[in-house]
């Protein structure tokens, strides 16, 4: 008996003693990188990632498993910080919150700390490195490797091609807020390591090249699923490259813009759409003039940045919320006069969505919401006037965020082409903007200054992410020769420094990696 | 069977020619046992003055010959015991019996602690430890367990995480060594180490214990005594042991009676509706008045309440046969003083400790289950105060289920505040949570090794936490979705094996022991919680689909250790111990560690010179370090790079076809657990027979690979944040504990016992590279705006220090408020008129002097965490009467008082949304206008939170036993005043505050209880 009760004691300690096995323990619901790519099907997966990068902050939706740290994770939507800024710093808008960063943004008073700088900058390398990581697992030998048909094949290496301009499209993003930054490729694999720095002109050619790479390979726009890259998004980010290629290079390449405008428009899958609202309704997808959007959807794709951020911003006091669709009035955004000023025409121009009953022209204080006109330009109806898909609770929104569309390119080959001495295409499309917008040919230029391209972009293209850009490209952003309220910090604006043509890397990443210099003046 | 009936012959035999043998002997012989009456190895036995004695064999037998008739004087020596003494006349020409019972178990004897994997003398320990028994028990009615130790441990700072019923608390054990991993220490119940994660539908892990079931808590303080704990053991470790059953056949029942009212200890002070109304009418606008109600409503007294709080528990204690065994029954119902709010625990122990063959099989088997039923009131209720008071609490009509609700065209603003009456009467929230935390262990005197003792530990934790909430389609909060049904569950499970093997030489060499140990433990941990979609009220619409994959992780541990302690004439004692640790949360090349540890005491008061001093009994100098590791509260997977699938809800659509995406995760191949070396140095002594006693304890932890969340290089992994080993932190501190029979007569007693605590914690490295132009970590989120934060963790600073803007005030000591009208020229333009405004450079001290007010102009300006605390408990007792009270105080600390800053502005009233809302009264302190991000990090609202807090009063009369039944019945009765009162100049609710931000608190009662204890 007692010899009994010593075996079973031995017996036993032995017997667990043989689970070392169990230290390995791995995730029973998540795959290894081979898991995942030994399997054809998983790929659009990866691919649809890759995509909702820029419309999703988390694997959640709208809030939890956020991708980016640091950051309010409704904060970090890629749109939303790109929006914040390139609108916040501008005429376009200003925003009333005490959230940490914003009254920097209005104020043109940013450093290196600011967490919008910080949630832009992590949130387009957060793009880039798993853009860089299905590149290098996609890469050919990878694919032979896997046995894989020639068909199922050919559609990886389209996606492959994708996201090398998704890629390339937040680089364009970094080097136009951010300028010189830290530069990694897919040969650079995830680990411990201090990546080097690329020069802004240097980034340009990188972006260049490979668009130049891919353009013909992508697939074109008259045949692709929407939502998905084609060659004319290609075409159009090259294209916004060239226009403000003398800001980023110092050389100008106007005459490339033109070229890459007309590939787009020369594909004839694009038009305007008969109503200039129409481009920015929960029905949006529909629209003929979106080249490439941010896919965003009430039910299946909802976040707190994206356009339900830019729908609800922008809603306060009076106004009713269901009459855009929503539920939330977040009393944020408004636009100045000066901007508001540039609609002479408010009663016929189709562009003037502006809010104002209630509401006086003047900004004294940042956080009064009646100080300044709401821009509710983005609305959750549909054209016939119906509600977005998640109707129970109005939360989230349909609207597709049009990072590329046609009006954008007419405007970008007027404009390129005014400057490359033809007057006469310059008008012939800058009226073709101005008759979608007054609705008849009575509102149409007959000859064009260089400020009206800025000033018919202002009202053509509000709120769409590009003011800063524009500013920049006509120097109108740092300086005295364009103020506007809290520019410079005071209500009534003063000039600021030419060190906020770029924002600043954030410190955090100075201090981590000893190769980044920072922009100068921060 | 046929072979031990031979041996047994065998034996007699044997006897029987010894017995014929010894009558010629004259002696002693006899069988030593404990009380348990389990026989005694090696234990020794001396004949005073006669310089023989004898050591007992593996049955306890010992004999004594050669000695010549008379009386004499026995001592009896065992480990873990103090040497006690009988006496005996021998007779000439006959063996004397003399057997003899050690008094009383091991555990139960008070100088005797439980140690990691055995037991050691008080007096023999070399570590810092400290043993708080039942009787030095915070008194009154407590939910949790580790409430009974609140303010009794030098070093230890039991922190209540706020006044909700069955809230749990915040330990801290010589600060925290930790910034992202856990600071908890690990807490092991009958030697069973608790997850102490939470499990949902409880409030906390350890409130499904039962208060009423503890015997004692160790707390082992230095890596000396931890170390044996390993990977888990830089927190400290604290050994509940639970009330077992005794050797005795009578049946002891005792029933504990507790009925508690709670009361609000303080309300906040916000404007009456009055107030508000004179206030909004000489300042407001328009709009502002024009939202003005003629109600006079005191929210805080619609949504508080006084509360009964019931506590009964009946425990058996008995012996059946020598099956001791003890179970308990408790029952608790916690109103809590938010309306509505309950918590039930219906709570059954059972504990068994009987032995089997001639009792050289011990076993001890711990059964505790629980249930928990909680109904969670609406927390959102606890801004009551800051609804408009001016508004009545039923609007007249049966919209919204008649409750006054903000409107905004017709439906409910969904930016106000919600009815807080309406809050609490229109949400269900219920949960129950079962908890069954078993053990068997098994203790083997093997047979032909008497020396040594095989124990087999067996154990399991199990929790399945289940919970629903249901929003009413009729509230407002359930208006836009048709009312809202969520459901949750939770299961976890903890299973434990142990194994190892003890030495223990006992009295067999003169003047020496060793006890070793050696041993083998596995644990495996797994939690799973399935998911559920949202629906709306009635459940035929989905709100919100469940996510794709359940929740599920696991991880185990497997860990070899051992230690030796040798005991040198009871003067010196060494202790080594070693413990190898291997985690599955590391990959196969860091997963392994070794934490070893060494340390030594000096009983001086054992030396010749002091051993017969009568001022002096005891002086004991100690000395130890070691090495512990830190792997708790860091994700089971971090070191593998894995790709996770998306939810429905963050899908992506390609031409209308919704994708669910595949997305990596961030990793640190690399990652191990932090490793903090300690460094102790102790002094205990006792004074007049231990009518003044203590310790004093210097200590120093280094923490390196600390575990924290840093930025990683931009571009180099799938995330820009990740959990890896970075930086260092230190620890140094002084704890003083000091006991005192201030009184002691027959009829009278007077104790008092005081323990202080001084604790220096300090970041010493952050990140890879060394940079203090870098604000640091920033954390410690605050109410106003989102996402804004005030404190940082800083090289050269405590963690958790606040970071701040330094306000400047006007001449006459006015908070300058940016954008406000200045009284001198600003503009200048000659005159001072509305266009003179202050400036952000005139709000705020532009410290690195740019002209502009931003991160940069922060400093570091005060710790949250306590730079000293002091417990003290008087106890007082006059023949059957008997008094006592308990007082904590905490000195150094700051507090960020985020009612002041976000609440107790002008513009919080608001008006321009739609509603109003109350503001604090101590808006009349400074009148500031508006609240903005910079004005929210102004130093204007750190005040310090240095308190003293009567945690009890009690007086109480013990009747002995009574003569009103057949068997006379103990009563013993007690009245209790918990949280008395808070001595403090802090201008909050309440100033103890864990992580130091005061917003939205739920406040703390102040408890009365009656406690009614028979004895039968």
């Amino acid at each position: 008996m007692k010899r009994l009760v010593t075996y079973t004691i031995l017996a036993s300690t032995l017997l667990l003693g043989a689970c070392g096995k169990n230290l390995n323990q791995s995730p029973k619901y998540g795959l290894n990188a081979e898991a995942v790519y030994s399997d054809p099907d998983n790929y659009i997966k990866v691919l649809a990632k890759l995509y909702s990068g820029m419309s999703m902050t988390g694997n959640q939706g709208p809030a939890g498993q956020a991708d980016i740290a640091g950051i309010d994770e409704g904060f970090s939507a890629y749109v939303r910080v790109l929006w914040n800024l390139q609108e916040l710093p501008t005429d376009e808008a200003i925003c009333g919150w005490n959230d940490p960063g914003i009254p920097d943004l209005n104020k043109t008073e940013w450093n290196a700390d600011n967490v919008w700088v910080k949630g832009m900058y992590y949130r387009i390398f957060y793009q880039i490195t798993l853009c860089n990581e299905f590149i290098w697992q996609t890469r050919d030998e990878k694919l032979n490797e896997r046995g894989f048909s020639s068909a199922q094949v050919n559609a990886i290496v389209t996606m492959r091609n994708e996201a090398r301009f998704l890629r390339a499209l937040a680089y364009y993003h970094a080097m136009d807020l951010f300028g010189n930054v830290p530069f990694v490729t897919e040969e650079d694999r995830v680990g411990a390591f201090t990546p080097e720095q690329i020069q802004r002109a240097d980034l340009f050619e990188y972006i260049e090249s490979e668009i130049k790479a891919i353009e013909n390979d992508l697939t074109p726009a008259a045949s692709v699923a929407y939502g998905r890259a084609s060659q004319s998004a290609a075409h159009a980010l090259m294209a916004k490259m060239y226009l403000n290629a003398k800001v980023y290079t110092g050389t100008e390449r106007y005459t490339d813009c033109a070229t890459y405008c007309e590939k787009v428009i020369n594909t004839n899958t694009f038009q305007l759409d008969d109503v200039y609202q129409d481009v920015f309704l929960a029905d949006n997808h529909t629209s003929p003039e979106i080249i490439f959007p941010v896919v965003y959807d009430g039910l299946y794709a909802q976040t707190w940045g994206g356009t339900t951020f830019m729908i609800c911003s922008t809603l306060g006091g009076t106004m009713v919320a269901a009459d855009y669709g929503v539920n939330g009035k977040w009393a944020g955004n408004r636009a100045t006069r000066p901007f508001i000023e540039k609609f002479a025409d408010t009663s016929v121009d189709s562009r003037w969505l502006f809010y104002n009953t209630g509401h006086q022209l003047d900004i004294t204080s940042m956080s009064t919401f009646i100080q300044g006109y709401p821009n509710p330009k983005y609305k959750n109806k549909t054209k016939d006037g119906l509600n977005g898909s998640n109707n129970a609770t109005s939360a989230h929104v349909d609207v597709d965020f049009p990072m590329f569309r046609l009006a954008d390119v007419f405007l970008m080959y007027a404009e390129a082409k005014y400057r490359t001495g033809d007057q006469a295409t310059a008008v012939l499309y800058m009226n073709k903007i101005r008759e979608r917008a007054f609705g008849d040919q009575s509102h149409n230029y007959s000859s064009v200054v260089l400020q009206d391209f800025l000033d018919e972009r202002a009202r053509e293209l509000n709120w769409e992410c590009t003011r800063r850009t524009d500013l920049i490209r006509f120097d109108q952003f740092t300086g005295d020769s364009y103020l506007w309220p809290f520019k410079g910090g005071l209500d009534v604006g003063q000039a600021t420094a030419d060190k906020y043509n770029l924002y600043p890397l954030p410190t955090a990443d100075i201090v981590l990696n000893p190769n980044l210099q920072q922009n100068s003046g921060y | 069977m046929q072979k031990k009936t031979t041996t047994s012959f065998f034996a007699f035999l044997v006897l029987l020619c010894f017995s014929s043998f010894a009558l010629a002997q004259t002696g002693i012989r006899g069988t030593i046992t404990d009380a348990a009456g389990i026989p005694l190895f090696n234990a020794s036995v001396l004949v005073e003055g006669q310089g023989k004695g004898a050591v007992s064999n593996d049955k306890g037998y010992y004999e004594i010959t050669g000695l010549k008739a008379g009386s004499y004087n026995l001592i009896f020596k065992y480990m873990g015991f103090s040497p006690q003494n009988d006496q005996v006349t021998v007779v000439a020409n006959q063996m004397i019996t003399k057997d003899f019972q050690f008094a009383s178990k091991t555990q139960d004897v008070s100088d005797v602690v439980v140690i990691g994997y055995g037991t050691q003398r008080t007096k023999d320990l070399t570590g810092s430890a400290t043993v708080i028994n039942e009787k030095n028990f915070v008194q009154g009615s407590l939910a949790t367990p580790e409430q009974l130790v609140m303010g009794k441990v030098a070093g230890l700072k039991v922190t209540s995480n706020d006044g909700a019923p069955g809230s749990g608390s915040t330990l801290r054990l010589r600060g925290g060594t930790s910034i992202n991993a856990s600071n908890d220490p690990l807490i092991v119940v009958d030697g069973v180490p608790l997850d102490n994660g939470g499990i949902a539908g409880a409030a906390n892990p350890l409130s499904l214990i039962n208060p009423n079931d503890i015997a004692s808590f160790v707390v082992l303080k230095d890596a000396s005594a931890t170390a044996i704990y390993g990977s888990r053991a830089a927190n400290g470790v604290i050994l509940i042991t639970t009330k077992r059953g005794s050797a005795s056949n009578d049946v002891k029942v005792v029933l504990d009676s507790k009925t508690s009212v709670s009361t609000i200890a303080k309300f906040f002070d916000v404007l009456s509706a009055d107030s508000l109304r004179n206030l909004v009418n000489a300042n407001g606008t328009a709009q502002q008045k024009a939202l003005l109600g003629d109600s006079s409503t005191d929210w805080q007294r619609q949504v508080f309440r006084n509360a009964v709080v019931t506590d009964n528990n009946v425990s058996i204690t008995g012996g059946i046969k020598n099956f001791p065994y003890r179970l308990s029954v408790g029952n608790r119902i916690d109103n809590g003083i938010l309306k509505r709010d309950q918590f039930a625990r219906t709570s059954v122990g059972l504990n068994m400790n009987p032995s089997f063959l001639d009792k050289t099989l011990q076993l001890e088997a711990n059964v505790k289950y629980v249930q928990t039923a909680s109904f969670f009131a609406n927390r959102g209720a606890l801004g009551a105060a800051f609804f408009d008071p001016t508004q009545p609490v039923y609007s007249g009509s049966e919209a919204y289920g008649g409750y006054f609700e903000w409107i905004d065209n017709n439906k409910p603003n969904t930016l106000s505040q919600r009815n807080p009456l309406g809050l609490i009467e229109q949400m269900t929230d219920q949960s129950k949570v079962n908890r069954a935390i078993a053990n068997a262990k098994l203790t083997y005197n093997l047979p032909s090794l008497p020396s040594f003792k095989a124990t087999v530990n067996v154990g399991g934790d199990y929790s399945e936490g289940t919970g629903y909430t249901i929003t009413p389609a009729t509230s407002a909060s359930g208006y836009f979705t048709d009312g809202r049904y969520s459901k949750y569950r939770t299961s976890k499970s903890n299973k434990l094996f142990e194994s190892y093997l003890s030495y223990n030489s006992g009295s067999k060499w003169e003047d020496q022991t060793l006890e070793v140990v050696a041993g083998y433990s596995y644990q495996d941990w797994d939690t799973e919680s399935p998911n559920f979609p949202t629906w709306n009220e009635a459940q035929d619409s989905v709100i919100a689909p469940e996510a794709a994959f359940p929740f599920y992780t696991r991880n185990v541990l497997m860990s070899y250790y051992g230690r030796a302690i040798y005991n040198y004439a009871g003067k010196y004692v060494f202790n080594v111990s070693v413990r190898r640790d291997g985690s599955s949360r590391f990959s196969p090349d860091t997963r392994w560690g070794i934490f070893p540890a060494a340390s030594a005491a000096w009983l001086i008061s054992e030396e010749d010179f002091l051993k017969d001093s009568k001022t002096i009994n005891m002086l004991k100098l100690r000395a130890g370090w070691g090495v512990t590791g830190q792997q708790d509260g860091i994700g089971d997977y971090a070191y593998i790079g894995n790709y996770f699938q998306g939810a429905t809800t963050a899908q992506y659509a390609f031409g209308g076809q919704y994708y669910q995406v595949l997305r990596p995760a961030g990793f640190d191949a690399n990652l191990k657990w932090e490793t903090t070396s300690s460094y102790n140095i102790g002094l205990d002594f006792g004074f007049k027979n231990d009518r003044f006693s203590g310790s004093v304890d210097l200590y120093q932890k280094d923490t390196r690979d600390l575990l924290a969340t840093v930025p990683v290089p931009a571009g180099t992994n799938f995330t820009n944040e990740i959990l890896t080993n970075v930086g260092a932190m230190q620890n140094r501190g002084v704890e003083i504990s000091l006991n005192s029979g201030l009184i002691a007569t027959k009829d009278m007693r007077l104790d008092w016992t005081i323990n202080a605590t001084y604790n220096k914690n300090e970041v010493l490295k952050l990140a890879q590279v060394l940079d203090t132009t870098s604000p640091g970590v920033l954390i410690g989120g605050i109410g106003g705006g989102i996402g804004n934060t005030i404190q940082a963790h800083q090289i050269g600073y405590p963690t958790y220090t606040f970071f701040v803007l330094e306000q400047q005030y006007d001449s006459q000591g006015r908070v300058i408020e940016v954008g406000s009208q200045a009284e001198i020229d600003m503009n200048g333009d000659g005159n001072i008129t509305a266009a003179d405004k202050w400036k952000d450079t005139n709000a705020f001290v532009d410290r690195n002097k740019d002209g502009i007010i931003n991160v940069k102009d922060r400093y570091y300006a005060g710790q949250a965490a306590p730079k000293m605390f002091f417990g003290t408990a008087f106890n007082f007792q006059y023949k059957k009467w008997y008094a006592g009270f308990s007082a904590r105080a905490e000195l150094g600390a700051t507090i960020y008082n985020n009612i002041h800053s976000n609440s107790a502005t002008f513009q919080t009233i608001d008006g321009t949304k739609k509603y109003l809302n109350n503001i604090s009264s101590l808006y009349y302190q400074d009148e500031v206008q508006r609240t903005t991000a910079s004005q929210l990090m102004s130093d204007h609202y750190l005040e310090s939170a240095n308190f003293l807090r009567m945690d009890f009063i009690n007086v109480g009369y013990n009747f002995g036993k009574l003569g009103f039944a057949k068997e006379k019945v103990g009563l013993n009765v007690n009245f209790v005043v918990q949280n008395a009162f808070v001595l403090t100049k802090y201008s909050g609710q309440d100033p103890e505050i864990g992580g130091g931000i005061d917003n939205n608190f739920y406040p703390r009662p102040r408890v009365y209880s009656v406690n009614l204890t028979f004895n039968f």
